[in-house]
């Protein structure tokens, strides 16, 4: 269970997210939806933990992420923007440091490392080096070394970047299974048709705010729109137009 | 500890993957000081023995003008060779190092009493012919002086009155000592050879780091800042530790190499002194993995962290020439000075010179406490959110 309350951000006189505050709840997928510069990842960063909001705060599972800062990290798994992979280092070895820095070891680590291996099909790569992995091959990795420590929230900048239509496909279906599990997964996404096929639940941001929060048909009804996408648009332009 | 013990770990596995950073951090920065070493001492040998008891060739225009002086060169150890049409052209040409010019006239001045001109053709932007030159230009001297003393004799003077006061200069630098001159330059061979060691590691693990963007999510696993930036030092120390035992034992190897007797020095660098070398310079890889560590995190990427950190190579030498410059002695005081310090140790060390305790221990404290100032300000930085650019 992820609770912004309040997340105020500058860089500058940029103020990249202005007062925002949403729940994403366990077993559901959450998505932060909006338009480039809206502040979504800003907000995603300042909830993993690697940016300081200048106001408010934000709880994973009660933790609070300033004034208890390592526990709340213990509770989460990120796939940043841009993930990168030790180049020198083999798929599953890119996996284990990340376990034993979140403090798993021996039999422990081997166990969680394979179940991961064969969850994410990462069989064929396991001992290449990620010199030469491909955008599919590295998404898969740092998803794994995100879930290497069971966290129980999982949060992504724009998982699907990159990606083409079969790694899309099973990374969909990878965030469906967890979420039947009951993990937390809040995600971020300008692309309409990602969303509409995972969220449980939408925040539509722009200009550092929120302007709508709900399940797809809640957003059909307050908009009045026939599509998400006409709804996004309403709500956006109206943003704007304010 | 643990996690520090895991980041390390990772980093110099990573790094020993990576044939750049191998063969720079432990070859070719370690072995370029004892190579090239031999190399400039081989030249300095052979420049030094080849000016000692070595028939001097010396080509004569106009030899038919002073068969005196001819006569008298050859029985100095000139081979007195036939001088070229054009002397200037030729030495310039690099054909002839030099070339003496007896003009017609010398005779009928000679004879004069009056000054008679000898032209001596050199070139001096030549370094290499400079002994040669100078044996020229000493003997003509002595033949002057010697036509002087004759003169004077002649007329019932003393050719004493020539020499008011005689210059006797006493060298009293022993062979160690002459040594150490050249030897000087070990100590800033072997912490240029650290400083390389260690160079890619600090920038692969920070700049490095950042420019793959793999800094992000290593920053949102719950492992405190210090532990991290630790794990990244140690693994840097240790890259130093491994390029400054390659380098010393080098050395010691390319030293012996060396007939150093011919020079009149003894080069003093057995392996009870590679050790104590060794334990010297250990505390210096804290304070330059540290600064490599802290001026990396600052700079975005593989590129800027090289570019700055070549010139951060150089930092540490600066003291060591100021040092040669005004011939510093150890002292208390400077062994507060980082790179300094160790200098001066081991300068003391290889000319057998006791040491204090206390300047040990005070080498070695100020210097790793410097180191572990630049880590405290690196993990700082790594607090900060500016980190990630």
């Amino acid at each position: 269970m992820i609770r912004a309350q309040g997340l105020s951000k500058a860089f500058g006189k940029i103020q990249a997210v202005d007062n925002l505050s949403f729940d994403a709840v366990d077993g559901k997928i959450t998505a932060l939806l909006g338009p480039n510069g809206a502040g979504k990842s800003t907000t995603l960063r300042m909830l993993y933990t690697v940016l300081k909001p200048d106001a408010g705060q934000a709880l994973i599972d009660g933790a609070d992420i300033q004034a208890d800062l390592l526990a709340a990290r213990r509770k989460l798994g990120v796939l940043p923007h841009s993930a990168g992979l030790y180049p020198h280092l083999t798929a599953l070895e890119n996996i284990r440091y990340y376990g034993r820095l979140s403090g798993l070891e021996n039999a422990e680590l081997e166990q969680r490392v394979s179940e991961l291996s064969a969850v994410l099909d990462l069989g064929p790569i396991a001992d290449r080096h990620a010199k030469g992995f491909s955008q599919g091959e590295r998404t898969r990795v740092a998803l794994a070394r995100a879930l290497v420590h069971r966290p129980k929230n999982l949060l992504l900048d724009e998982p699907t970047n990159g990606l083409d239509v079969m790694a899309t496909r099973s990374l969909r279906k990878l965030l469906l299974q967890l979420k039947d599990q009951g993990h937390c997964i809040l995600l971020s996404s300008h692309i309409m048709q990602e969303v509409a096929a995972l969220a449980d639940q939408i925040v539509i941001i722009a200009h550092g705010r929120v302007v709508a929060d709900g399940t797809p048909e809640q957003i059909l009804t307050r908009t009045g729109a026939d599509d998400l996408e006409s709804a996004f648009v309403d709500l956006i332009g109206a943003e704007d137009a304010g | 500890m643990r996690l520090l013990t895991i980041v390390w770990a990772k980093e110099v596995l990573d790094n020993l993957r990576d044939r750049r950073t191998l063969l720079s951090s432990l070859i070719f920065g370690p072995l370029f000081g004892p190579i090239l070493f031999v190399f400039m001492m081989n030249f300095m040998l052979n420049e030094a023995t080849s000016d000692v008891d070595e028939l001097l060739e010396l080509p004569v225009s106009g030899q038919e003008h002073a068969p005196e002086l001819i006569r008298w060169l050859g029985g100095n150890g000139v081979n007195v060779l036939d001088g070229p049409e054009d002397a200037r052209e030729a030495v310039s040409r690099g054909d002839l190092s030099m070339v003496l010019v007896i003009p017609e006239s010398i005779g009928e001045k000679l004879r004069a009493g009056q000054p008679a001109p000898l032209q001596l053709v050199v070139n001096n932007a030549k370094s290499r012919d400079r002994g040669d030159v100078r044996k020229a230009r000493n003997l003509l001297r002595a033949y002057r002086n010697q036509l002087a003393a004759s003169r004077l004799q002649a007329r019932g003077i003393s050719p004493m009155v020539l020499y008011p006061v005689v210059i006797d200069e006493v060298d009293v630098s022993t062979a160690v000592g002459r040594a150490l001159v050249v030897l000087g330059m070990l100590t800033y061979f072997i912490l240029f050879s650290m400083l390389m060691g260690g160079m890619y590691l600090a920038i692969d693990t920070t700049a490095g780091e950042r420019e793959r963007g793999s800094l992000e999510p290593l920053l949102t696993l719950p492992v405190p800042t210090g532990q991290l930036i630790m794990g990244k030092v140690a693994a840097t120390c240790t890259f130093m530790l491994v390029a400054l035992a390659i380098t010393v034992t080098g050395f010691s190897i390319s030293l012996n190499f060396l007939d150093l007797q011919a020079l009149d020095m003894q080069a003093n660098f057995g392996p009870g002194i590679a050790l104590s070398v060794f334990a010297v310079m250990l505390p210096f890889t804290l304070f330059g993995a540290g600064m490599m560590t802290l001026v990396a995190s600052f700079t975005r990427s593989y590129k800027e962290a090289q570019t700055y950190l070549t010139i951060v190579l150089l930092v540490p030498t600066l003291p060591i020439i100021f040092a040669a410059i005004f011939s510093l002695d150890p002292t208390f005081e400077l062994m507060a000075v980082p790179s300094l310090s160790q200098h001066l140790l081991i300068t003391a060390i290889m000319k057998g010179e006791a040491l204090q305790t206390e300047w040990i221990l005070v080498s070695a404290a100020s210097t790793m406490l410097a180191g572990a100032l630049f880590i405290w300000l690196a993990s700082l930085f790594y607090r900060r959110e500016s980190i990630l650019g």
